[in-house]
């Protein structure tokens, strides 16, 4: 990593990382890149092992073998720099109900190191940016779903990291939500943010610049995804994902 | 870590432990009825039956109440410390815990700002228990509210320690109570607290004794009760400073990610 320049080098790098729970391999030797501005759409059925893969990416555990690197920080030995570097959205709920907006807000910002007055003006930006300025004081409790992720978003964009991580974050919003949060994230995108979203939604995958097909711990196959629809003979991607991960014959990894 | 990022992080988990302090109400409350109940109805029912004689640190013959004081002191310690063990099993179970540990600081930090905030509340206790006491005529030295407080810090830290310590095997919020009464309540009783321990001696209960004598919570009340009257424990004290660094690199080490705290709780897909 260190002999490439920064502007060229992938910023999230998964290089062969493997996770066994026991007798169960969760993950047998994942890797791809992720460059900044890109937007990589991780798509995997349940049980596939997205959630191993977000545990790995976000240092709760470290992987049996291989290695993750943020911004060139290997995750394993450097957690710090590298966490420093990214910005998570979990699956599940991660906000304090009985805490308003911005109490939440400033929750992460202090543990990212932010004082006080630079997050005032930073937390501000950023409801201004996702128009929930008007709810800055507003118990999240009061908030509707599709804001608390909204909410969430915000937070995970304080600190400025180079690479988002969305896990399932569309999850239980109805489709105008959806919608804006991807726009949101797309917008990110062209900021130059490396945006990892997973998800088990082909649609979602529509509009990212490169697709991973992730099945039982395995990269079936990574491309844009007219190419994933293209090498699969499949008529769309949700057809072409259905036929990678349902069983039948799959093509060897692209 | 730079010092200014720890002490934001710091400020951070202290002030998210006081607001849901605050916010529940009752828990200051019950924090303080619990030794107040063996304080004023306990001890005024068994005054007559224990004759407690003159042991160091005491120079004169105390009354019971005088005698329970520093057990119970150890007692709001002791619970406050589990019901930070027990917020650290909510917090994993509600996902906050992951917002924690994935901050940009060293995880023994994150663990060690958990573990102040939660003594800083537990001390507090303390002192609003020793306020009330003495309404009750119960008093200490002045002099023992000063001495007590490192000895009270330390002690807070060991015993919240053991409850980070549990916070890593006790999974589900289902199972706390369980561990509650198989740790607190023979903590408390196989300890100083309530009876001299050469009273268990005299009887014969060697084994209670020995465990007694074992037991970590033994010495937290010990070296509470002779710095209340501005005397050192050393060998309590030392038992007490022990133990903290014991139970907290285990913790530590139980939310380290190599051996992973969802290791055994995390399966993949889900």
């Amino acid at each position: 990593m260190p002999d490439l320049p920064a502007s060229t080098a992938p910023m999230l790098q998964l290089h062969q990382v493997r996770k066994s729970y026991g007798a169960n391999e969760a993950l047998k030797g994942v890797s791809f890149d992720v460059a900044p501005g890109e937007f990589l759409a991780l798509l995997g059925p349940n049980g596939a092992g997205k959630s191993t893969l977000f545990q790995l990416l976000t240092g709760l555990f470290n992987a049996d073998g291989g290695e993750v690197r943020v911004d060139g920080h290997n995750m394993q030995h450097t957690p710090v720099q590298a966490l420093g570097r990214i910005g998570v959205v979990f699956q599940q709920m991660t906000l304090d109900l009985d805490l308003s907006v911005e109490a939440n807000l400033r929750f992460h910002a202090r543990l990212h190191g932010i004082a006080d007055r630079e997050s005032t003006s930073r937390i501000e930006d950023v409801l201004q940016r996702i128009g929930l300025i008007a709810q800055q004081h507003a118990k999240v409790r009061t908030l509707s779903g599709g804001n608390r992720r909204k909410v969430e978003l915000a937070r995970a964009l304080l600190h400025r990291p180079a690479v988002l991580l969305m896990d399932e974050a569309t999850v239980g919003l109805d489709p105008a939500s959806r919608r804006q949060l991807l726009d949101e994230v797309l917008a990110l995108r062209d900021q130059g943010v490396a945006i990892l979203w997973a998800s088990h939604l082909v649609d979602e995958a529509e509009a990212a610049d490169r697709v991973v097909v992730l099945h039982r711990g395995k990269v079936l196959t990574s491309g844009s995804p007219a190419e994933v629809v293209a090498h699969t003979g499949a008529s769309s991607l949700a057809s072409a994902f259905l036929q990678l991960t349902s069983g039948t014959p799959a093509p060897a990894n692209a | 870590m730079k010092a200014r990022h720890a002490l934001l992080a710091l400020q951070a988990v202290t002030h998210r432990e006081v607001v849901k302090f605050v916010h529940q109400g009752g828990r200051l409350a019950s924090a303080l009825v619990r030794p107040l109940l063996w304080l004023v109805v306990f001890a005024a029912g068994f005054q007559n039956v224990f004759g407690v004689s003159i042991i160091p640190p005491y120079d004169t013959y105390i009354p019971y109440q005088t005698y329970i004081v520093p057990g119970l002191l150890g007692m709001v310690l002791l619970f406050n410390g589990m019901q930070s063990s027990l917020a650290m099993v909510y917090d994993r179970e509600m996902g906050v815990m992951r917002l924690l540990l994935t901050a940009p600081l060293p995880r023994w930090y994150l663990l060690l700002a958990k573990l102040l905030a939660g003594t800083m509340l537990s001390v507090l206790q303390a002192y609003v228990f020793l306020a009330i006491a003495a309404l009750f005529d119960v008093g200490v030295p002045w002099s023992g509210w000063l001495y007590a407080l490192p000895v009270l810090v330390l002690s807070g830290m060991m015993l919240g320690a053991l409850g980070l310590l549990l916070s890593v095997h006790v999974k589900q919020l289902e199972n706390f109570a369980g561990t509650m009464n198989f740790v607190i309540f023979p903590m408390f009783f196989l300890s100083p607290a309530l009876y001299p321990l050469w009273k268990l001696e005299e009887s014969g209960a060697t084994v209670i004794h020995f465990l007694a004598t074992w037991n970590p919570f033994t010495h937290a009340v010990e070296a509470v009760r002779f710095a209340l009257y501005g005397q050192l424990a050393p060998a309590s004290l030392a038992i007490v400073i022990a133990c903290l660094l014991v139970f907290f690199s285990l913790a530590a080490h139980g939310y380290d990610p190599q051996r992973g705290m969802l290791k055994r709780s995390g399966r993949p897909g889900s």
